[in-house]
C-alpha cells in the first residue's frame, strides 16, 4: 500500500475495476485495494445466488506467485520447510491448502499451493496467498528459501472465481475442459479462446473454479461469464456469509499467528508422514498437539435465539466462566439464522455442548455446532 | 396533525400529540443493508434521551437504535422480529420500531425535518 503525505492511502485497483463501478459495485478499502463489498442485488440474495446458481467473484487482490527450482523434489522440499502440507506427494495437475508456519507452530497466513500439470514446468507451483499478507508472506519465503529456488510474484494477472451448483454448466459453455477437471485439481485452458490457468476449487462450500488471467483479458472473461443468466457478479459481504456457512477459516479473524492448525481444527491438512516426520516451524508444538490434544479448538457455535453474534463475543460455560471467543460470526442466509465460530477450551468444544454467548451485555443461549453449517457440495468424479 | 422529525444518528420520529413513533430513515436502511435481525425493547421501558432503545443488526454489522428522545415505551412493532426484511422494504412506514410517550415535548424542538435531513444526508456524501 503506498502512503501518502497526508496519511491517506491510495488503494489499488483490479483489473475489473472499472466492471464494479459499472455494476454499480460499493466500492470499500479491503487489504489495500477498493473492492466492491456488494452490488445492488445486496449481500443477502448475492449469496443465496450462488448457492442457487453461479456466483462471480473478483479475487484478484490475491497474491500470486510461482516457486521454481530445479526440480519438484527440490522445490517441495524447500517449501515444506515453511508448511505442514503434503507437497512432495502433490501429484502434477493437482491442488492443496495448506498454512505458512512461525516458529512457534502459529499461522502467518493460509494458501492454495498448485502443482503444474505441464511436465515441461517441472519444478514450479504456482501459490495463492492472502492479499492482506502477501508483502510478508513473500519477504518471509524469500528469507527462508535455499538459493536454488526462487520465488517469483505474479503481479500481471487477476483471479477470478465462479462458484455454485451451476458453475460448471456455465464454463462448459466456453471452457469444456474446466468441467472435466476433478475437484482439486488445475490445468491451462483456453477459455473462449482466451489462455487461462483453472483450478476446480473455492471457498464457498460449492462446486466451482479459479481463473486465474492476464489482467488486460480479464475484463473479456468476466463479461463472457456474466453474460450467462445463471451468473451474478458477488461482492465481499456475501463471499463472507458463504465461508462462514462452510465452516472456513478467514486469515487474521479465525486463524493467526498465534493459533495452530491443531488448534484451529486443520489438522486433516497435515499428511501422515508430515506428522509423523515434522520437518515445519513449530513441529515439536503441533506434534505435542497431536499427542495431547490442543488447551484450545476452532469450533462451529450455534446460537439458540435468533441474535448474530458477531466476532469477538466472549464465550462462557454454564457456570458463566469464560471459555473462548467468536472469531467468526454473523447471519447465514443458507443457514437461515445466526451462525458462527470461535475458540473455546477443548474440554468445552464436543459438539452439543451448552455455551453462552455474552452480546450486549447478557447471556444468549448456544451449542457447539458440527461444521460445516451448510453441506460442502464441491465436484466429485464418479467412479468409471 | 403529525410532523416528521429526523436525528442525525438517522432515526425519524413521526409525532402525533405527545406519542413519537420512532424507526429508521430509508437512508439508514440503505447503509446497513438487508437487515435479518432486530431486538425491541419492553413495552413500560423508560428510556433516557440518548439511551439505547432497539438493536438492528443487517448482514453487515449491528446498530443501536438510541431513544432520541425521553420517554416511556407505549408499544413495540412486534412484526420486525419476525420479518425484519421489512425494515428495508418500508423503513419509514411499516417498519418502525417503538412508540414513546414523550416526557418533554421540548427535546423535539431543533430537530430536523424531511427537506433540513435531505440536505443533511446530502452533505454527509
Amino acid at each position: 500500500m503506498i502512503q501518502e503525505a497526508d496519511g491517506k492511502q491510495t488503494l489499488k485497483r483490479t483489473p475489473l475495476h472499472a466492471l464494479h463501478s459499472e455494476l454499480g459495485g460499493k466500492m470499500v478499502p479491503f487489504a489495500g485495494f477498493e473492492m466492491p463489498v456488494q452490488y445492488p442485488l445486496g449481500v443477502l440474495k448475492e449469496h443465496l445466488h450462488t448457492r442457487a446458481k453461479a456466483g462471480l467473484f473478483d479475487v484478484s487482490h490475491m497474491g500470486q506467485a510461482f516457486l521454481t527450482g530445479p526440480g519438484h523434489e527440490t522445490v517441495a522440499a524447500a517449501l515444506e520447510t515453511l508448511v505442514p502440507g503434503e507437497i512432495a506427494k502433490l501429484g502434477p495437475g493437482r491442488l492443496r491448502y495448506t498454512m505458512l508456519l512461525n516458529e512457534d507452530g502459529g499461522i502467518l497466513d493460509d494458501l492454495m499451493v498448485t502443482r503444474s500439470l505441464s511436465p515441461g514446468d517441472d519444478g514450479r507451483l504456482m501459490l495463492v496467498v492472502n492479499a492482506a499478507c502477501k508483502t510478508a508472506d513473500y519477504a518471509h519465503m524469500r528469507a527462508k528459501l535455499p538459493d536454488n529456488v526462487k520465488l517469483e510474484p505474479v503481479e500481471d494477472r487477476a483471479l477470478l472465481a465462479i462458484q455454485g451448483p451451476a458453475a460448471a454448466a456455465v464454463m462448459e459453455r466456453w471452457c469444456p475442459k474446466a468441467s472435466e477437471l476433478a475437484f482439486m485439481t488445475a490445468s491451462s485452458a483456453e477459455f473462449d479462446g482466451i489462455g487461462c490457468h483453472i483450478s476446480r476449487c473455492g471457498y464457498t462450500g460449492e462446486d466451482g473454479f479459479e481463473i486465474s488471467v492476464a489482467a488486460g483479458e480479464a475484463d473479456q472473461v468476466a463479461r463472457t461469464l456474466l453474460s450467462h443468466d445463471d451468473v451474478e457478479a458477488i461482492g465481499l459481504g456475501a463471499r463472507d456469509s458463504l465461508r462462514l456457512e462452510a465452516g472456513l477459516c478467514l486469515y487474521g479473524h479465525d486463524i493467526d499467528e498465534t493459533t495452530s492448525p491443531v488448534e484451529a481444527d486443520l489438522v486433516w491438512s497435515i499428511s501422515k508422514r508430515r506428522r509423523v516426520e515434522g520437518g515445519f516451524p513449530g513441529a515439536e508444538r503441533i506434534q505435542r498437539e497431536l499427542r495431547d490434544g490442543p488447551s484450545r479448538l476452532r469450533v462451529g457455535i450455534q446460537p439458540e435465539g435468533k441474535a448474530p453474534a458477531r466476532e469477538g463475543v466472549e464465550i462462557a460455560d454454564a457456570n458463566g466462566t469464560p471459555i473462548g471467543a467468536i472469531t467468526s460470526g454473523g447471519f447465514g442466509p443458507s443457514a437461515g439464522g445466526p451462525v458462527a465460530m470461535g475458540y473455546v477450551q477443548s474440554a468445552h468444544a464436543a459438539p452439543g455442548t451448552g455455551v453462552a454467548l455474552i452480546v450486549r451485555g447478557s447471556a444468549r443461549p448456544a451449542r457447539v455446532a458440527e461444521m460445516p453449517f451448510v453441506p460442502h457440495r464441491y465436484f466429485r468424479k464418479k467412479a468409471v | 396533525m403529525t410532523e416528521m422529525k429526523y436525528t442525525e444518528d438517522h432515526e425519524y420520529l413521526r409525532v402525533d400529540g405527545d406519542v413519537a413513533t420512532i424507526g429508521i430513515s430509508n437512508h439508514a436502511q440503505e447503509q446497513l443493508g438487508d437487515v435479518v435481525f432486530v431486538e425491541l425493547p419492553e413495552v413500560g421501558k423508560v428510556c433516557a434521551k440518548g439511551e439505547e432503545a432497539a438493536v438492528v443488526e443487517s448482514v453487515k454489522a449491528a446498530a443501536e437504535v438510541n431513544a432520541p428522545v425521553s420517554g416511556e415505551v407505549v408499544e413495540t412493532n412486534g412484526e420486525l422480529e419476525s420479518n425484519p426484511g421489512l425494515v428495508n422494504e418500508d423503513p419509514e412506514g411499516g417498519a418502525w420500531f417503538i412508540k414513546l410517550k414523550l416526557s418533554d415535548k421540548s427535546e423535539l424542538d431543533g430537530m430536523m425535518d424531511a427537506d433540513a435531513y435531505g440536505k443533511f444526508v446530502a452533505e454527509q456524501g
